[in-house]
């Protein structure tokens, strides 16, 4: 009996996604506290290793070695559930994200479509995580992850169609094809207005700063991950790192050329670059803007990013039947 | 038309958030401020900024008296209860004296008795419980208190945090005089930590 090669393929596939978002996971947490450090002018992590660099690890082995908690009176099938689910999802949208012109995990011709249906699962987790906690903060900020991520879900979709109607397709490579390797023949040029929805969208869609209303720690003690100990939560975290990469991912390859370089050096070398510039930019926003109150957030979203959404993708209609 | 405006409005305040990138950026780029503290301490002058917990100025003349008159203003004062101040008592005169002084008695004159001293016995205070308001610095008639600049003070019990602060000001009067012969009093975090 063989084993079907492209099986094999996505076996291989999925264990290096696995190791990349661990290794995404470690670096990511490693680069918050630095950036944090820098924008307030201290060192950040400084004591574990050169410059700290391996104070990443010792957190992560710290969040396994802890005890696992369950509140006496939650709902122990769901209350575990939630962080493997909001986990699971992950390695999915890693293996469509295109990182060279043949390094895919697995090119579907609906790669958008099935990276924006998944990422909706994280909210099904937090939901799943709040209300099983059997803590009010936890129900509270369940609440609030869901109408926020159900809101900012919307003005993303927009602005990833209007990306889709100008490629006529939802597959990452061909998006990727379809734009050029130097800056101005890139999407963002064509679609800057789609471009700052998409970011703002992935912000609040991934529960960053400002937009991190479903744990914000001042108000709701945490939010939906207030009961969670050790792995429990920190599942939860290495999903919002995952998250994190996948939207910045995604907005390399709509609007930022994806793998393309100039003189044909196409690759994971301008992919990963890429990506990693708007975590930065992302992580720049979180430390420079305050927490947005609920409200704020529902008005930006519903008064603003959806309107000008809307408008945008006619605009862009009606511009590509034009001409 | 005030629509119009909101959205004028609106995209002015957007602007702002472009400000605020540009003044995180600008940090993220600039050296850091804060020291590694085992390895590094703060510059004398930055020292000196600094509000530590209540301590005695000394007298000018005499580096190991403090100038306080013992008037328990400051006790009165502080909120927290962290300042206890015995007033010293007057000299209890010898025999002899008491002999002398009733004797004058006797012969009808006015006997002066023995004053007490306006100085104060005890100066204990409690760093634990102090808010570090400074409510009794203000009230102090002489100015014999201020905040001192002990930035490097730790303890490991809360006993640590009861300080004397006669005895401390008779050490670091003791400590300049070690001191004046070789150089101006150094601050490093050593001196700082003897002296508490």
């Amino acid at each position: 009996m063989s084993i079907h090669p492209q099986l094999l393929h996505l076996i291989i596939a999925l264990v290096i996604t696995l190791a990349w978002v661990g290794i995404n996971a470690l670096v990511l947490v490693y680069l918050e506290r630095k950036v944090a450090g820098f924008i307030q002018r201290r060192p950040g992590p400084f004591e574990a290793g050169p410059h700290g660099i391996i104070q990443a690890l010792f957190d992560g082995v710290k969040l396994m070695c802890k005890q696992l908690l369950m509140p006496s009176g939650a709902d122990p099938i769901l209350y575990w559930m939630a962080p493997i689910l909001s986990m699971l999802p992950v390695m999915l949208l890693f293996l469509v994200l295109p990182y060279g012109p043949t390094l895919t995990g697995m090119q579907v011709d609906l790669g958008v479509l099935l990276i924006l249906a998944f990422a909706g699962f994280n909210v099904l987790a937090l939901l799943l995580a709040g209300w099983a906690s059997n803590n009010k903060y936890g129900l509270l900020g369940a609440g609030r992850a869901v109408a926020q991520s159900v809101a900012y879900e919307i003005p993303l979709l927009l602005s990833v169609l209007a990306i889709a109607f100008m490629t006529g397709s939802l597959d990452f490579v061909a998006i990727t094809d379809g734009q050029g390797p130097w800056p101005w023949q890139w999407n963002l040029v064509y679609q800057p207005l789609a471009f700052i929805i998409f970011i703002i969208s992935a912000v609040g869609e991934t529960n960053r700063a400002p937009f991190d209303l479903p744990e914000a720690e001042s108000e709701l003690t945490a939010g939906f991950h207030t009961e969670y100990s050790g792995m429990g939560f920190g599942l939860f975290f290495l999903a919002e790192y995952g998250y994190m990469v996948v939207v910045s991912s995604v907005a390399a390859v709509l609007f930022l050329g994806g793998f393309q370089g100039p003189f044909g050096s196409d690759g994971w070398w301008w992919f990963i670059p890429k990506v990693y510039a708007i975590v930065l930019f992302i992580m720049w926003i979180r430390w420079t803007y305050p927490r947005v109150t609920f409200v704020q957030l529902l008005n930006i979203n519903w008064k603003w990013l959806l309107p000008l959404a809307t408008l945008n993708l006619l605009g862009t209609a009606f511009f590509m039947k034009v001409f | 038309m005030s629509a119009v405006k909101d959205i004028f409005q609106s995209v002015k305040d957007l602007w702002s958030l472009f400000v605020g990138l540009k003044v995180t950026g600008k940090y993220f780029l600039q050296p850091t401020v804060t020291v590694h503290y085992p390895r590094q301490t703060v510059d004398p002058e930055v020292e000196q900024t600094f509000g530590g917990h209540v301590e005695l100025v000394p007298k000018p003349k005499n580096p190991a008296k403090p100038k306080c008159i013992g008037c328990m203003m400051c006790v009165t004062n502080c909120p927290s209860g962290c300042l206890t101040v015995v007033k010293a008592k007057a000299p209890k005169p010898t025999p002899e004296e008491e002999q002398a002084m009733k004797e004058a008695e006797a012969r009808g004159e006015e006997v002066k008795k023995p004053k007490a001293p306006k100085e104060p016995a005890k100066f204990l205070y409690d760093y634990s419980l102090c808010s570090l308001c400074g409510t009794c610095i203000e009230n102090c008639p002489v100015g014999s208190l201020q905040y001192s600049h002990n930035i490097y003070f730790v303890g490991t019990s809360r006993k640590d945090f009861k300080l004397d602060l006669l005895k401390r000001l008779e050490r670091q009067a003791e400590n300049a005089a070690k001191a004046s012969g070789t150089a101006p009093k150094a601050e490093t975090a050593e001196a700082a930590s003897k002296e508490a």
